[in-house]
């Protein structure tokens, strides 16, 4: 096993994620050694600062695949030969890292919300029954830990500039083991909930997909945020699954989660409940959600919900 | 074609998790267990291939105790045909990596094809172990499907990657789906199913009847802890207008967040 951090970065159109200087900017404020970056893919590293980026690139990886993917990994890990590899807990993440976990035998530790340094070694903290707990988790050896968007927010880049060191992965078109045949039209342009730092929610009592789109969406475009739902919602049509936020969809953790109209059952509060401010609307001042708000309305969201809006335009 | 579907038992999503004494894992004494949500929907569309004679049978693997008989038996009522439970004894101090080893073993033993998989388990949210077992078994895999179908020796999966963007992927069997909701409704058994399934069996396996190399456990867990309590929140009063202008001042000034 190596020394050090290696920071996975995931790349949009060759621009580092935000996750990107999270990760390294918690990364070098551990203290565990040297700290390291990996990109699949073209990058402006501009914004990494003055680390070492390690990069594959290779026209197999123009889409992701699992096989070429986790091959690429495999090979910078093997060149910056790290103690440990932090990622952004995304999707692309959660298809990959466990079977590089298994190729390398190394240890995984997902969506962790929290990490320190402990005696030289690297303790993460994760929730688990969709954030009811938390345990602490540790590796022997070379550890991957995935860590939820949005846990370390903020953060400096080291001084100085990248230095890219181009690794040859020696991937051919044998490893593309999956073939894309279509890309799906995304359901919107707007961010990932999970990644998303602003949600607006809306629960059954919106009552059809017509007054859901016609009030919720305009809200969460106002405050520049992404569409959320309660289970009730969904299974009732006013959104897609992809939008359900809770134990059985989506565990968000945004900065600002606006629930309209949600009850706060307890598989609803799983989801969301580590979102750094809740604002919820109900008419039911008895209405669970109002335990777990910052600032709460009790009023009919058909009439807060509009006013809220154009205020926020205003903004 | 044979297919494997994994089926864990987890507390019922109504449950409030205590810690217990040790700090070292949760107090089960009231707990209500059920079959993992999403794996659910991996049995449904196993029983859905079944039905379109795509797969010819339909085997439960669960790892876990003898508790967990009560919901394999659901799983057999709902219209899998028999099924294997790996006895968890065997599995005390392993790993995702290790139980990802005990299940690709347990799978390969009765020759599936395809494995369908819960996209993530609702107790250890780990959504690890089907890759996982698709690395040991060599197979492709397809994470996150809402929308499935199997042609001869081939997938095709609608899945949500990275960005918020939906694809769809072909690959050749064998492989792992994790399945995901929207994929299907899943059933419940009725009464003459649950009649009938009492006489589906259920073998039970010992760990070290599969003949996999588990070793130390790589990923340990240490404490449990319950969530910080959120500081008591403020009910901003008025009529409407004035709410909504105070909350907006609130957000910016004080939370800061907008
Ligand atoms: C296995 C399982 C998994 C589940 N997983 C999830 C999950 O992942 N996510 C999830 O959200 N739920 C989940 N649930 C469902 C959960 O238990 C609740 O049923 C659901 O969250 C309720 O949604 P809701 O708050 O929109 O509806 P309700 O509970 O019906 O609440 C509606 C609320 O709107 C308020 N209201 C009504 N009209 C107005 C108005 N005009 N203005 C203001 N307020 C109004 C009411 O006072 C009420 O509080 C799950 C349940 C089970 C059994
Ligand atoms: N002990 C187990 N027995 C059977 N299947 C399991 C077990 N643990 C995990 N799985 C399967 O793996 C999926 C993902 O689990 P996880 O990676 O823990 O989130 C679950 O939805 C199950 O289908």
């Amino acid at each position: 096993m190596g020394t050090g951090i290696l920071v996975l970065v995931e790349t949009d159109g060759g621009v580092p994620r935000k996750t990107a200087t999270e990760l390294i900017a918690k990364a070098t404020a551990l203290g565990l050694g040297p700290v390291s970056a990996a990109v699949i893919g073209p990058v402006d590293a501009s914004s990494l600062g003055g680390v070492k980026v390690y990069q594959v690139e290779s026209a197999q990886l123009a889409h992701y695949s699992t096989g070429a993917t986790v091959k690429a990994l495999q090979a910078l890990v093997a060149a910056a030969d790290p103690a440990v590899v932090l990622a952004p807990a995304s999707l692309n993440s959660k298809d990959a890292l466990p079977r590089l976990a298994v190729r390398l035998g190394a240890g995984l530790a997902v969506e962790v919300t929290d990490l320190r340094a402990e005696g030289g070694q690297l303790v993460g903290k994760r929730p688990i029954y969709a954030g009811k707990a938390l345990v602490d988790v540790k590796v022997a050896g070379l550890g991957i830990f995935t860590v939820r968007p949005n846990s370390f927010p903020g953060g400096v880049a080291p001084a100085g500039s990248a230095q890219i060191v181009a690794v040859d992965a020696g991937i051919t078109a044998a490893d593309v083991d999956t073939e894309l045949v279509e890309v799906l039209a995304p359901a919107s342009k707007a961010v990932d909930l999970t990644e998303a730092d602003r949600i607006v929610s809306g629960g059954r009592s919106l009552k059809s997909k017509e007054s859901f789109d016609a009030v919720v969406r305009p809200l969460a475009a106002a405050a520049k945020a992404t569409v959320g739902a309660s289970r009730a919602a969904v299974d009732a049509g006013y959104a897609g699954h992809g939008d359900q936020v809770g134990q059985t969809g989506k565990v968000v953790n945004p900065s600002l989660y606006i629930a309209l109209g949600i009850s706060g059952a307890i598989q609803h509060l799983a989801g969301m409940r580590t979102s750094r401010v809740i604002v919820s609307v109900n008419k039911d001042p008895e209405a669970p959600i109002f335990q777990y708000t910052t600032y709460g309305i009790v009023g009919d969201l058909f009439e807060i919900a509009p006013l809220l809006q154009k205020e926020l335009a205003a903004h | 074609m044979k297919v494997g579907v994994l089926l864990k038992q987890v507390p019922d999503t109504d449950t409030r998790i205590k810690i217990n004494g040790a700090g070292n894992g949760i107090e089960t004494g009231d707990i209500k267990w059920v079959i993992n949500p999403y794996d659910e929907y991996a049995l449904e569309e196993a029983i859905k291939l079944k039905q379109a004679k795509v797969a010819t049978e339909v085997v439960i693997i669960s790892l876990g105790g003898k508790g967990a008989e009560a919901n394999i038996r659901d799983g057999l009522a709902r219209g899998a045909d028999r099924a294997v439970r790996v006895d968890d004894a065997g599995a005390a101090g392993t790993d995702a990596v290790g139980k990802a080893r005990i299940l690709a073993a347990a799978a390969a033993a009765e020759g599936v094809e395809l494995i369908l998989t819960g996209r993530q388990a609702i107790d250890s949210d780990q959504s690890a172990i089907g890759p996982m077992i698709a690395e040991v078994l060599g197979w492709r895999q397809a994470t996150w499907v809402d929308k499935l179908s199997i042609e001869a020796g081939s997938f095709t999966a609608d899945r949500a990657a990275g960005g918020g963007v939906r694809e769809r992927i072909r690959g050749k069997l064998p492989a792992v789906i994790t399945c995901d909701k929207g994929l299907n409704t899943p059933r419940y058994a009725t009464l003459p199913n649950i009649m009938a399934a009492k006489k589906k069996p259920i073998v039970e396996k010992a760990v070290a009847s599969l003949g996999v190399n588990l070793g130390a456990a790589v990923t340990t867990e240490g404490a449990y802890s319950l969530p910080p309590a959120r500081p008591a929140g403020r009910i901003i009063g008025g009529d409407a207008a004035t709410a909504v202008k105070e909350l907006v001042r609130l957000l910016r000034d004080e939370a800061k967040v907008i």
